[in-house]
Protein backbone atom coordinates (compact mmCIF):
# COMPACT_ATOMS: atom_id res chain seq x y z
CA UNK A 1 0.00 0.00 0.00
CA UNK A 2 1.17 3.51 -0.72
CA UNK A 3 2.14 5.66 2.23
CA UNK A 4 -0.63 8.30 1.96
CA UNK A 5 -3.21 5.53 1.88
CA UNK A 6 -1.64 3.86 4.90
CA UNK A 7 -1.62 7.18 6.72
CA UNK A 8 -5.26 7.71 5.88
CA UNK A 9 -6.16 4.29 7.19
CA UNK A 10 -4.11 4.61 10.41
CA UNK A 11 -5.65 7.97 11.30
CA UNK A 12 -9.09 6.81 10.22
CA UNK A 13 -8.93 3.98 12.76
CA UNK A 14 -7.68 6.38 15.43
CA UNK A 15 -10.43 8.90 14.61
CA UNK A 16 -13.10 6.22 14.63
CA UNK A 17 -12.16 4.54 17.88
CA UNK A 18 -10.64 7.05 20.28
CA UNK A 19 -13.00 8.45 22.82
CA UNK A 20 -12.03 11.17 25.23
CA UNK A 21 -10.33 13.80 23.17
CA UNK A 22 -6.92 14.60 21.79
CA UNK A 23 -4.64 13.27 24.45
CA UNK A 24 -6.29 9.86 24.57
CA UNK A 25 -5.34 9.37 20.94
CA UNK A 26 -1.64 10.14 21.42
CA UNK A 27 -0.70 6.65 22.55
CA UNK A 28 -2.60 5.21 19.58
CA UNK A 29 -0.79 7.49 17.17
CA UNK A 30 2.53 6.54 18.73
CA UNK A 31 1.72 2.86 18.43
CA UNK A 32 0.74 3.17 14.77
CA UNK A 33 3.40 5.59 13.57
CA UNK A 34 6.38 4.78 15.77
CA UNK A 35 6.04 1.16 16.91
CA UNK A 36 4.30 -0.57 14.02
CA UNK A 37 5.21 1.33 10.87
CA UNK A 38 8.48 2.76 12.20
CA UNK A 39 7.94 5.89 10.12
CA UNK A 40 9.34 8.22 12.77
CA UNK A 41 11.83 7.50 15.60
CA UNK A 42 10.40 7.78 19.14
CA UNK A 43 12.36 10.85 20.24
CA UNK A 44 11.56 12.74 17.04
CA UNK A 45 7.89 11.87 17.47
CA UNK A 46 7.74 13.35 20.97
CA UNK A 47 9.66 16.44 19.83
CA UNK A 48 7.01 16.89 17.17
CA UNK A 49 4.22 16.47 19.69
CA UNK A 50 5.81 19.11 21.92
CA UNK A 51 5.63 21.57 19.03
CA UNK A 52 2.12 20.54 17.98
CA UNK A 53 0.83 20.99 21.53
CA UNK A 54 1.73 24.66 21.48
CA UNK A 55 -0.30 25.33 18.32
CA UNK A 56 -3.92 26.49 18.29
CA UNK A 57 -6.64 24.48 16.60
CA UNK A 58 -7.76 20.88 16.76
CA UNK A 59 -4.98 18.84 18.35
CA UNK A 60 -5.83 15.64 16.45
CA UNK A 61 -5.84 17.51 13.14
CA UNK A 62 -2.55 19.25 13.88
CA UNK A 63 -0.94 15.94 14.83
CA UNK A 64 -2.27 14.22 11.70
CA UNK A 65 -1.09 17.04 9.44
CA UNK A 66 2.35 17.18 10.99
CA UNK A 67 2.94 13.42 11.11
CA UNK A 68 1.47 12.98 7.61
CA UNK A 69 3.66 15.73 6.22
CA UNK A 70 6.79 14.30 7.82
CA UNK A 71 6.09 10.80 6.47
CA UNK A 72 4.78 11.52 2.96
CA UNK A 73 4.73 15.25 2.17
CA UNK A 74 1.65 17.21 1.16
CA UNK A 75 -0.34 14.17 0.07
CA UNK A 76 0.50 12.46 3.34
CA UNK A 77 -0.60 15.48 5.35
CA UNK A 78 -3.99 15.67 3.66
CA UNK A 79 -4.51 11.91 3.74
CA UNK A 80 -3.81 11.79 7.48
CA UNK A 81 -6.01 14.82 8.19
CA UNK A 82 -8.95 13.42 6.24
CA UNK A 83 -8.51 10.09 7.99
CA UNK A 84 -8.66 11.84 11.36
CA UNK A 85 -11.82 13.86 10.68
CA UNK A 86 -13.96 11.75 8.34
CA UNK A 87 -15.14 9.33 11.08
CA UNK A 88 -16.25 12.26 13.29
CA UNK A 89 -18.08 14.02 10.49
CA UNK A 90 -19.84 10.83 9.38
CA UNK A 91 -20.91 9.81 12.88
CA UNK A 92 -22.21 13.29 13.77
CA UNK A 93 -24.11 13.63 10.48
CA UNK A 94 -25.81 10.30 11.11
CA UNK A 95 -26.60 11.18 14.73
CA UNK A 96 -27.78 14.68 13.84
CA UNK A 97 -30.47 13.35 11.53
CA UNK A 98 -31.58 10.76 14.10
CA UNK A 99 -31.44 13.23 16.98
CA UNK A 100 -33.59 15.76 15.15
CA UNK A 101 -36.19 13.08 14.60
CA UNK A 102 -36.37 11.88 18.19
CA UNK A 103 -35.37 14.77 20.40
CA UNK A 104 -38.95 15.84 21.15
CA UNK A 105 -39.87 12.37 22.36
CA UNK A 106 -40.63 12.51 26.10
CA UNK A 107 -38.21 9.65 26.81
CA UNK A 108 -35.29 11.44 25.13
CA UNK A 109 -36.19 14.66 26.91
CA UNK A 110 -36.19 12.90 30.29
CA UNK A 111 -32.78 11.37 29.65
CA UNK A 112 -31.33 14.71 28.58
CA UNK A 113 -32.79 16.47 31.62
CA UNK A 114 -30.50 14.24 33.65
CA UNK A 115 -27.53 14.61 31.30
CA UNK A 116 -27.41 18.42 31.04
CA UNK A 117 -26.30 19.20 34.62
CA UNK A 118 -23.69 16.45 34.26
CA UNK A 119 -22.27 18.13 31.14
CA UNK A 120 -21.89 21.37 33.08
CA UNK A 121 -19.90 19.50 35.74
CA UNK A 122 -17.76 17.87 33.04
CA UNK A 123 -16.79 21.33 31.79
CA UNK A 124 -16.18 22.92 35.19
CA UNK A 125 -13.99 20.07 36.48
CA UNK A 126 -11.21 20.25 33.86
CA UNK A 127 -11.07 24.04 34.15
CA UNK A 128 -10.33 23.76 37.88
CA UNK A 129 -7.81 20.99 37.24
CA UNK A 130 -6.15 23.30 34.75
CA UNK A 131 -5.92 26.07 37.34
CA UNK A 132 -4.23 23.60 39.66
CA UNK A 133 -1.74 22.42 37.04
CA UNK A 134 -0.97 26.00 35.97
CA UNK A 135 0.13 26.63 39.58
CA UNK A 136 -2.08 29.67 39.98
CA UNK A 137 -1.20 31.56 43.17
CA UNK A 138 -3.21 34.16 45.07
CA UNK A 139 -1.40 36.81 43.06
CA UNK A 140 -2.09 35.30 39.63
CA UNK A 141 -5.63 34.22 40.55
CA UNK A 142 -6.73 37.57 39.16
CA UNK A 143 -6.20 36.22 35.62
CA UNK A 144 -8.81 33.41 35.64
CA UNK A 145 -11.18 35.49 37.79
CA UNK A 146 -10.99 38.44 35.40
CA UNK A 147 -11.47 36.08 32.44
CA UNK A 148 -14.60 34.56 33.95
CA UNK A 149 -15.95 38.00 34.85
CA UNK A 150 -15.36 39.42 31.35
CA UNK A 151 -16.80 36.47 29.44
CA UNK A 152 -19.61 35.33 31.71
CA UNK A 153 -20.74 38.63 33.22
CA UNK A 154 -19.81 41.25 30.62
CA UNK A 155 -20.33 38.87 27.65
CA UNK A 156 -17.05 39.95 26.09
CA UNK A 157 -16.08 37.69 23.19
CA UNK A 158 -13.60 35.01 24.30
CA UNK A 159 -11.66 35.86 21.13
CA UNK A 160 -10.66 39.26 22.55
CA UNK A 161 -9.81 37.74 25.91
CA UNK A 162 -7.52 35.20 24.22
CA UNK A 163 -5.83 37.91 22.15
CA UNK A 164 -5.24 40.02 25.28
CA UNK A 165 -3.94 36.98 27.16
CA UNK A 166 -1.58 36.12 24.30
CA UNK A 167 -0.20 39.66 24.31
CA UNK A 168 0.30 39.57 28.08
CA UNK A 169 1.86 36.12 28.08
CA UNK A 170 4.15 36.98 25.21
CA UNK A 171 5.51 40.01 27.04
CA UNK A 172 5.92 37.88 30.16
CA UNK A 173 7.68 35.14 28.17
CA UNK A 174 10.04 37.66 26.57
CA UNK A 175 11.01 38.93 30.04
CA UNK A 176 11.63 35.36 31.23
CA UNK A 177 13.74 34.60 28.15
CA UNK A 178 15.79 37.72 28.73
CA UNK A 179 16.35 36.82 32.38
CA UNK A 180 17.40 33.30 31.38
CA UNK A 181 19.88 34.76 28.93
CA UNK A 182 21.42 37.23 31.35
CA UNK A 183 21.90 34.33 33.76
CA UNK A 184 23.78 32.43 31.06
CA UNK A 185 26.11 35.37 30.50
CA UNK A 186 27.22 35.77 34.11
CA UNK A 187 27.34 32.38 35.82
CA UNK B 1 -24.23 34.47 3.39
CA UNK B 2 -24.64 31.72 5.95
CA UNK B 3 -21.70 29.91 4.30
CA UNK B 4 -19.51 32.97 4.66
CA UNK B 5 -20.52 33.32 8.30
CA UNK B 6 -19.74 29.66 9.00
CA UNK B 7 -16.39 29.98 7.26
CA UNK B 8 -15.46 33.11 9.18
CA UNK B 9 -16.59 31.76 12.57
CA UNK B 10 -14.77 28.46 12.31
CA UNK B 11 -11.58 29.85 10.79
CA UNK B 12 -11.49 32.28 13.72
CA UNK B 13 -11.96 29.43 16.18
CA UNK B 14 -9.21 27.45 14.45
CA UNK B 15 -6.81 30.38 14.80
CA UNK B 16 -7.63 31.26 18.40
CA UNK B 17 -8.32 27.79 19.74
CA UNK B 18 -5.41 27.42 22.12
CA UNK B 19 -5.59 24.89 24.92
CA UNK B 20 -7.55 21.98 23.49
CA UNK B 21 -11.15 21.03 22.89
CA UNK B 22 -12.67 22.50 26.03
CA UNK B 23 -11.14 25.91 25.37
CA UNK B 24 -12.62 25.86 21.89
CA UNK B 25 -15.97 25.02 23.45
CA UNK B 26 -16.08 28.47 24.96
CA UNK B 27 -15.31 30.15 21.63
CA UNK B 28 -17.88 28.06 19.78
CA UNK B 29 -20.53 28.74 22.42
CA UNK B 30 -20.01 32.48 22.23
CA UNK B 31 -20.27 32.61 18.44
CA UNK B 32 -22.99 30.04 17.92
CA UNK B 33 -25.25 30.74 20.90
CA UNK B 34 -24.63 34.33 22.01
CA UNK B 35 -23.56 36.07 18.84
CA UNK B 36 -25.40 34.43 15.94
CA UNK B 37 -28.17 32.64 17.87
CA UNK B 38 -27.91 29.54 15.70
CA UNK B 39 -28.56 27.36 18.74
CA UNK B 40 -29.99 27.68 22.24
CA UNK B 41 -27.83 26.96 25.28
CA UNK B 42 -29.76 23.73 25.76
CA UNK B 43 -29.13 22.60 22.17
CA UNK B 44 -25.49 23.38 22.68
CA UNK B 45 -25.35 21.43 25.94
CA UNK B 46 -27.02 18.40 24.33
CA UNK B 47 -24.53 18.58 21.50
CA UNK B 48 -21.60 18.67 23.90
CA UNK B 49 -23.00 15.56 25.59
CA UNK B 50 -23.27 13.78 22.25
CA UNK B 51 -19.77 14.91 21.22
CA UNK B 52 -18.37 13.53 24.45
CA UNK B 53 -19.92 10.15 23.84
CA UNK B 54 -18.86 9.79 20.22
CA UNK B 55 -15.28 9.28 19.04
CA UNK B 56 -13.24 12.05 17.48
CA UNK B 57 -12.36 15.60 18.48
CA UNK B 58 -15.18 17.52 20.23
CA UNK B 59 -14.55 20.65 18.17
CA UNK B 60 -14.87 18.79 14.85
CA UNK B 61 -18.06 17.15 16.11
CA UNK B 62 -19.48 20.53 17.10
CA UNK B 63 -18.45 22.19 13.84
CA UNK B 64 -20.12 19.41 11.86
CA UNK B 65 -23.31 19.68 13.89
CA UNK B 66 -23.49 23.47 13.81
CA UNK B 67 -22.82 23.47 10.07
CA UNK B 68 -25.47 20.83 9.51
CA UNK B 69 -28.20 22.54 11.54
CA UNK B 70 -27.57 25.95 9.98
CA UNK B 71 -26.84 25.06 6.36
CA UNK B 72 -27.33 21.34 5.77
CA UNK B 73 -24.80 18.83 4.49
CA UNK B 74 -22.69 21.41 2.66
CA UNK B 75 -22.60 23.54 5.78
CA UNK B 76 -21.33 20.67 7.88
CA UNK B 77 -18.43 19.99 5.54
CA UNK B 78 -17.64 23.69 5.22
CA UNK B 79 -17.59 24.29 8.98
CA UNK B 80 -15.33 21.29 9.64
CA UNK B 81 -13.00 22.27 6.83
CA UNK B 82 -12.90 25.89 8.02
CA UNK B 83 -11.85 24.69 11.47
CA UNK B 84 -8.93 22.76 9.93
CA UNK B 85 -7.87 25.49 7.51
CA UNK B 86 -5.67 27.48 9.94
CA UNK B 87 -3.95 24.23 10.97
CA UNK B 88 -3.11 23.48 7.34
CA UNK B 89 -1.63 26.93 6.88
CA UNK B 90 0.31 26.53 10.12
CA UNK B 91 1.91 23.25 9.17
CA UNK B 92 3.27 24.86 6.04
CA UNK B 93 4.14 28.37 7.18
CA UNK B 94 4.75 28.44 10.87
CA UNK B 95 6.37 25.08 11.33
CA UNK B 96 8.68 25.56 8.39
CA UNK B 97 9.61 29.17 8.94
CA UNK B 98 9.47 29.92 12.62
CA UNK B 99 9.74 26.76 14.65
CA UNK B 100 13.37 26.96 15.61
CA UNK B 101 14.31 25.76 19.09
CA UNK B 102 14.53 29.29 20.44
CA UNK B 103 11.10 30.28 19.16
CA UNK B 104 9.69 27.09 20.53
CA UNK B 105 10.87 27.97 24.04
CA UNK B 106 9.21 31.36 23.67
CA UNK B 107 6.01 29.67 22.47
CA UNK B 108 6.19 27.31 25.44
CA UNK B 109 6.47 30.12 27.97
CA UNK B 110 3.70 32.08 26.27
CA UNK B 111 1.49 29.04 26.48
CA UNK B 112 2.25 28.60 30.15
CA UNK B 113 1.17 32.19 30.74
CA UNK B 114 -1.97 31.59 28.71
CA UNK B 115 -3.06 28.61 30.80
CA UNK B 116 -4.77 30.48 33.70
CA UNK B 117 -6.77 32.55 31.20
CA UNK B 118 -7.81 29.44 29.28
CA UNK B 119 -8.92 27.81 32.53
CA UNK B 120 -11.07 30.88 33.22
CA UNK B 121 -12.45 30.69 29.68
CA UNK B 122 -13.57 27.10 30.16
CA UNK B 123 -15.02 27.85 33.58
CA UNK B 124 -17.05 30.71 32.08
CA UNK B 125 -18.43 28.34 29.43
CA UNK B 126 -19.60 26.02 32.20
CA UNK B 127 -21.18 28.90 34.12
CA UNK B 128 -23.14 30.16 31.13
CA UNK B 129 -24.61 26.68 30.75
CA UNK B 130 -26.01 26.86 34.29
CA UNK B 131 -29.41 28.24 33.35
CA UNK B 132 -32.96 27.20 34.19
CA UNK B 133 -33.32 25.29 30.92
CA UNK B 134 -30.41 23.04 31.76
CA UNK B 135 -31.15 22.90 35.49
CA UNK B 136 -34.86 22.19 35.26
CA UNK B 137 -35.45 21.90 39.02
CA UNK B 138 -34.12 25.36 39.69
CA UNK B 139 -36.52 27.45 41.78
CA UNK B 140 -39.01 24.60 42.08
CA UNK B 141 -38.68 24.32 45.87
CA UNK B 142 -38.30 21.00 47.73
CA UNK B 143 -35.36 19.09 46.31
CA UNK B 144 -33.18 19.97 43.39
CA UNK B 145 -32.08 16.94 41.45
CA UNK B 146 -30.27 18.96 38.75
CA UNK B 147 -27.91 20.46 41.29
CA UNK B 148 -27.37 17.08 42.95
CA UNK B 149 -26.44 15.49 39.61
CA UNK B 150 -24.10 18.38 38.81
CA UNK B 151 -22.35 18.27 42.19
CA UNK B 152 -21.97 14.48 42.21
CA UNK B 153 -20.68 14.45 38.62
CA UNK B 154 -18.25 17.23 39.50
CA UNK B 155 -16.90 15.36 42.54
CA UNK B 156 -16.61 12.13 40.54
CA UNK B 157 -14.83 13.89 37.69
CA UNK B 158 -12.58 16.22 39.66
CA UNK B 159 -11.54 14.03 42.57
CA UNK B 160 -11.87 10.53 41.15
CA UNK B 161 -11.22 11.20 37.44
CA UNK B 162 -14.30 9.17 36.58
CA UNK B 163 -14.88 8.34 32.91
CA UNK B 164 -17.01 11.15 31.38
CA UNK B 165 -18.97 8.73 29.19
CA UNK B 166 -19.89 6.66 32.23
CA UNK B 167 -21.03 9.81 34.06
CA UNK B 168 -23.19 10.93 31.12
CA UNK B 169 -24.79 7.50 30.84
CA UNK B 170 -25.45 7.32 34.58
CA UNK B 171 -27.02 10.78 34.75
CA UNK B 172 -29.11 9.90 31.69
CA UNK B 173 -30.43 6.87 33.56
CA UNK B 174 -31.12 9.02 36.64
CA UNK B 175 -33.02 11.51 34.46
CA UNK B 176 -35.01 8.74 32.81
CA UNK B 177 -36.08 7.36 36.18
CA UNK B 178 -36.68 10.64 38.03
CA UNK B 179 -38.43 12.89 35.50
Amino acid sequence: MKKPLQLFWSFFKIGAFTLGGGYAMLSMVEKAVVDQKKWIPTDEFWDMIAVVQSLPGVFAVNTALYVGHRVAGTRGAFAAMLGAIIPSITIILLLATVFREYRDQPVVERIFKGIRPCVVALILAPSLRMIKSAKVTWKTAIIPIATVFLIWWCKVSPAYVILAAIAGSLIYALIINKKAKSKEVKP
Amino acid sequence: MIYLQLLWVFVKIGVLGFGGGYAMLSLIQHEVVDHYGWMTTTDFTDMVAISQMTPGPISINLATYVGYTTAGFGGSLLASFALCLPSIVMVYLILKLFMSKRNNALMDNTLKGLKPAIAGLIFAAGLSMMNTQNFVDFGRGHYNLSVIICVLAFVASYFFKANPILLIVLSGIVGFIAY
